[in-house]
């Protein structure tokens, strides 16, 4: 008998890897495990799922397709996001870190559950373009999928809800809180003169919308980008049918965003200098953008390089180099 | 041999133990859902009915979620049974459910959710009647569809002459969740031992009329917030309780 590469120590999940506790000075997670409680079968089944391309209507796309570990989950240099056929989407794929504490899901905030969140791009024609039911077709027919659901969940059904449990299991434990910044925050590390220059910079201009410690204050707004002609997409107001949520979308958390480029909704800018630019803009009201950037921030060019000097101390490298999170399947 | 006796008798024990425990005033309540169209037993595909302004439709799909079923006794104290059920004019099965353990009484009125409550909206996975390969769950914005119904009409100007309307919303201001509340013209006696049925009556005509008329020209497809309310306001009027001497 061979060894199957699950075996592989480094890909092993023990009980102390889905152990969770709220780190120093975070709240309170809105997605509570207790009623979904990791356990190593469940968060490995839950890892197969985000990593096989059985998602897929034609097993050309896994949830780890876009979703790249070393960008803290985001699509690392693509704009937009890519589907099944070639396909390009209308937005930027966002990373998949601390969701537990998102208030909602995707840059318009249209999904109201971290366990529904897959069957959003699951059933998205340019996206998976796949059915939930067919997609458990899939896996009560697979052999390997039957002995994981059993070892996973009490009641042994392979059901979407066990599938997204368990999905859920492995993306809710996807938590950064081990950057430069949290050490420092803890007082196990220093910052340099230039990154705390910028933090102090960074908590009188862009604090009230990306709160620390998550760094979103989980709104939606409209920072002032010109509507794309070609994308047409407005936001919010897409989804409520609001006039008054036109063009608004996300507060994302910037946390690892030095490997999430290019930015904003629509991946219009590659750089977080061209991100800073923008926003000392000055905006019309007929923009629609938020009150608290009309008048445009004011930010020296060394008030950038400070703030962006910050914004890289939010890099964590213990996440982007979790081993729980790798594929042992070595696809991505 | 004698294991298997003991082992017997053992399961005898706690049978008749589980019997004597049984709360005594339970009781079961069998309802039964009879789609209608206006005076017709609704029948899909083959037969062509006419909306309140003639214009002619068939119905191809018809099905709704109803849950948290209440029961008013005469003394006007109320029961709840929080589950839903998926009826599916098109599985005879799911036309009739079974409320278990109410307890014995009499009731004047029952009623229920027409919909899913909007807690059960972002509860995360569910299975059994919320599950969603049951084709009832918006996954680009999250939220039960409440009310499906598809068809033709010749006069709709959508792909193929269809009739779409997928019915769901828990939130402000397009609120689609509704209470029916039904009185019972003869009350109804629940007691042990006997099966005790209330019958349905949903009629799909009233989608189309009352208070907001359609016109399949104008509106043959609502799939989000747009008009959504708007038949949902329709589909509160729906249902009547069938005459119990049938």
């Amino acid at each position: 008998m061979g060894s199957f590469i699950g075996d592989n120590l480094y890909f092993k999940i023990t009980q102390k890897d889905v152990e969770f506790t709220i780190p120093n000075g975070f709240p309170k997670p809105l997605y509570d495990f207790k009623n979904n409680n990791p356990t190593p079968a469940g968060f490995v089944l839950g890892r197969k799922l985000f990593y096989d391309p059985i998602l897929s209507k034609d097993s050309s796309i896994s949830c780890g397709f876009c979703h790249q570990r070393i960008a803290a989950f985001a699509h690392i240099d693509h704009p937009l996001s890519h589907g099944i056929n070639g396909l390009i989407g209308k937005r930027n794929v966002p990373p998949l870190q601390n969701l537990i504490w998102n208030t909602s899901f995707m840059w318009d905030g249209r999904i109201n559950h971290l366990e529904v969140q897959p069957l959003s791009p699951i059933s998205n024609p340019i996206e998976m373009n796949e059915t939930i039911g067919h997609i458990i077709q899939k896996l009560q027919r697979n052999k390997e999928y039957t002995v994981m659901f059993k070892a996973a969940f009490n009641d042994s059904i392979v059901n979407s809800k066990n599938m997204l449990k368990a999905l859920a299991q492995f993306t809710g434990l996807m938590i950064s809180d081990n950057s430069r910044y949290d050490k420092y925050m803890r007082g196990e590390d220093t910052l340099s003169a230039t990154e705390l220059k910028g933090l102090q910079l960074f908590r009188d201009k862009c604090e009230q919308c990306h709160k620390e410690p998550l760094f979103t204050d989980n709104t939606f707004r409209n920072t002032g980008l010109a509507p794309d002609t070609n994308l047409h997409d407005s936001g919010v107001a897409a989804i409520n049918g609001q006039m008054k949520d036109m063009g608004k979308f996300k507060v994302p958390t910037l946390r690892n965003i030095e490997m999430t480029y290019p930015y904003m909704h629509d991946g219009r800018f590659r750089t977080l200098k061209q991100v800073l630019d923008h926003y000392t803009q000055k905006f019309t009201r007929e923009s629609g953008a938020d009150p608290i950037l009309v008048k445009g921030i004011s930010l020296s060019e060394a008030d950038k390089t400070n703030i962006i000097a910050f914004l890289k101390t939010l890099s964590d490298q213990t996440f982007l180099h979790d081993r729980r999170f790798a594929d042992p399947s070595g696809h991505y | 041999m004698f294991r298997k006796i003991i082992y017997s008798i053992s399961i005898i024990a706690v049978l008749v133990a589980a019997m004597s425990f049984t709360p005594p005033s339970a009781a079961k309540l069998i309802i039964r859902f009879h789609n209608y169209v206006g005076d017709s037993p609704m029948i899909f595909d083959s037969v062509s009915y006419k909306n309140q302004l003639g214009q002619p439709y068939r119905v191809t799909m018809f099905k709704y979620y109803a849950g948290n079923f209440h029961f008013k006794n005469k003394g006007g104290r109320e029961y709840t049974s929080k589950r839903y059920f998926l009826i599916n004019q098109e599985e005879p099965g799911s036309m009739q459910i079974t409320i278990d353990s109410i307890p014995a009484g009499i009731y004047s009125a029952i009623g229920f959710t027409l919909g899913v409550d909007s807690i059960d909206n972002c509860s995360g996975a569910q299975s059994g009647a919320l599950d969603p390969v049951n084709g009832m769950f918006w996954a680009w914005n999250s939220g039960y569809i409440f009310l499906k119904m598809e068809g033709i009409s010749p006069v709709s100007n959508s792909n193929g002459k269809r009739l779409e309307f997928h019915i769901g919303g828990y939130r402000e201001p397009n609120n689609c969740i509704k209470r029916i509340n039904l009185e019972l013209k003869h009350t109804v006696t629940v007691g042990e031992q006997t099966n005790h049925i209330v019958d349905i009556k949903a009629d799909l005509s009233h989608l189309f009329f009352s208070p907001n008329p359609v016109d399949f020209s104008k509106l043959s497809s609502v799939t989000d917030f747009h008009n959504a309310r708007n038949i949902a306001d329709n589909y509160s009027t729906m249902f009547s309780v069938m005459d119990e001497g049938k």
